[in-house]
């Protein structure tokens, strides 16, 4: 018997010989173990070796794989072939970003996103406590209240499967802002202020309808819905206070 | 430090809508059902007793002031939440180069019907 096979349609964009994106079938073995990343880089090694894509762990850790898998934001190492089988598999890079060369795509916005949202602990000036004193001990209870949002991996697919962003990419985005969100609900941190101007601003929380999909392909079950929900309300609370206690306001 | 890349971003007012959407979808959701049950389904299947609308005791029971402000808090809040939620909608249907005339119907429509709701609670 014919071992089985399987076909993936695969976006192609090579912009020094085309102008336009086109799509390229392949015939790939069909294997009960096989992930769609194991099948591009069957392609890769043995069939077409233009083809590029972002991998690196293989194991839903390292957040590089995001692809659009049949339309839905998915890491590639986490989408079983027999899922799909006997389709054929239509592989597309992420939604909402430039693509730079086939299934990668430009992820700048992102990045500049995240550094600007300031996802590490901040102390505020002459409150660093000197190394000698050890570390800043936190309870069971206080490490809960961060630890869900400490778990996104930058994978993007959030971005992705926003219809926000898609519609306007100054929005910053679920992921950047869980992450700010982590920080903010970290007892240890102290950098609420400092995040809060870009959280805060029309372009962070408030560009969100809570259409909720961000959640729904979190690899991770990071849940960055319930993030900016979260964000929305001590804003508010925020807001309430400057409007109503001006004077309490601190410099 | 504040903006991406750099560039500054302006201080938001969402928060006055964002509160009032959010009172709006509160009330919608727990109190509408019970209002749906009572006018919907209990009074038209004559299972409120007898008469259950009769002018006098309606009457009598709005002019109360503490259901004058449960229904001025119905019908205004969820006004609110119609307005902030069908304002993104038109501008995620693309109408985002008219955003602040959308904004300025909704909310100015949600506040007209808040006047008008005060109006007659008040000449009740």
């Amino acid at each position: 018997m014919m071992a089985e096979t399987m076909k993936l349609e695969i976006f192609r964009y090579r912009p020094e010989k085309e102008s336009e994106p086109t799509f390229q079938t392949y015939e790939v073995p069909f294997l009960e173990d096989w992930v769609v990343l194991d099948a591009i880089n069957h392609i890769k090694d043995e069939i077409d070796g233009t083809l590029s894509y972002r991998w690196s762990c293989r194991m839903g850790v390292c957040g590089s794989c995001g692809m659009m898998i049949n339309g839905v934001p998915k890491l590639s190492c986490a989408a079983f072939l027999k899922d799909y089988y006997p389709d054929k598999i239509l592989v597309e890079p992420l939604t909402g970003f430039p693509v730079e060369r086939d299934l990668v795509i430009v992820m700048d916005d992102f990045m500049t996103k995240l550094t600007d949202m300031q996802p590490y602990i901040i102390r505020k000036e002459g409150e660093e406590k000197p190394l000698e004193e050890g570390e800043y001990l936190q309870s069971p209870a206080e490490l809960a209240r961060f630890k869900q949002y400490s778990m996104c991996i930058n994978c993007m697919l959030c971005y992705a499967a926003c219809p926000v962003y898609a519609l306007d990419s100054t929005f910053i985005g679920p992921a950047a802002i869980a992450l700010g969100q982590r920080y903010n609900m970290d007892s240890r941190d102290q950098g609420r202020d400092a995040r809060q101007e870009l959280i805060a601003s029309h372009n962070g929380i408030w560009e969100c309808t809570f259409v909720g999909e961000c959640s729904a392909v979190c690899p991770e079950h990071v849940d960055p819905a319930a993030a900016i929900q979260r964000a929305k309300v001590s804003s508010t609370v925020d807001w309430f206070k400057d409007v109503l206690i001006p004077w309490g306001k601190k410099k | 430090m504040a903006g991406i890349g750099g560039v500054e971003m302006a201080k938001s007012n969402e928060p006055i809508w964002w509160s009032l959407f959010s009172a709006g979808g509160m009330v919608a959701a727990m109190v509408f059902p019970i209002l749906i049950i009572i006018t919907g389904i209990l009074v038209p299947f004559g299972l409120a007793g007898d008469d259950p609308l009769n002018f006098e005791r309606i009457h009598s029971a709005v002019s109360h002031p503490l259901i004058k402000l449960t229904l001025f808090a119905v019908i205004s809040l969820p006004l609110f939440h119609w307005a902030h939620r069908f304002r993104f909608t038109l501008v995620d249907v693309g109408l985002k180069s008219v955003s602040t005339l959308i904004s300025i119907l909704c909310y100015g429509g949600a506040i007209v019907g808040t006047i008008v709701s005060v109006v007659i609670l008040w000449n009740i």
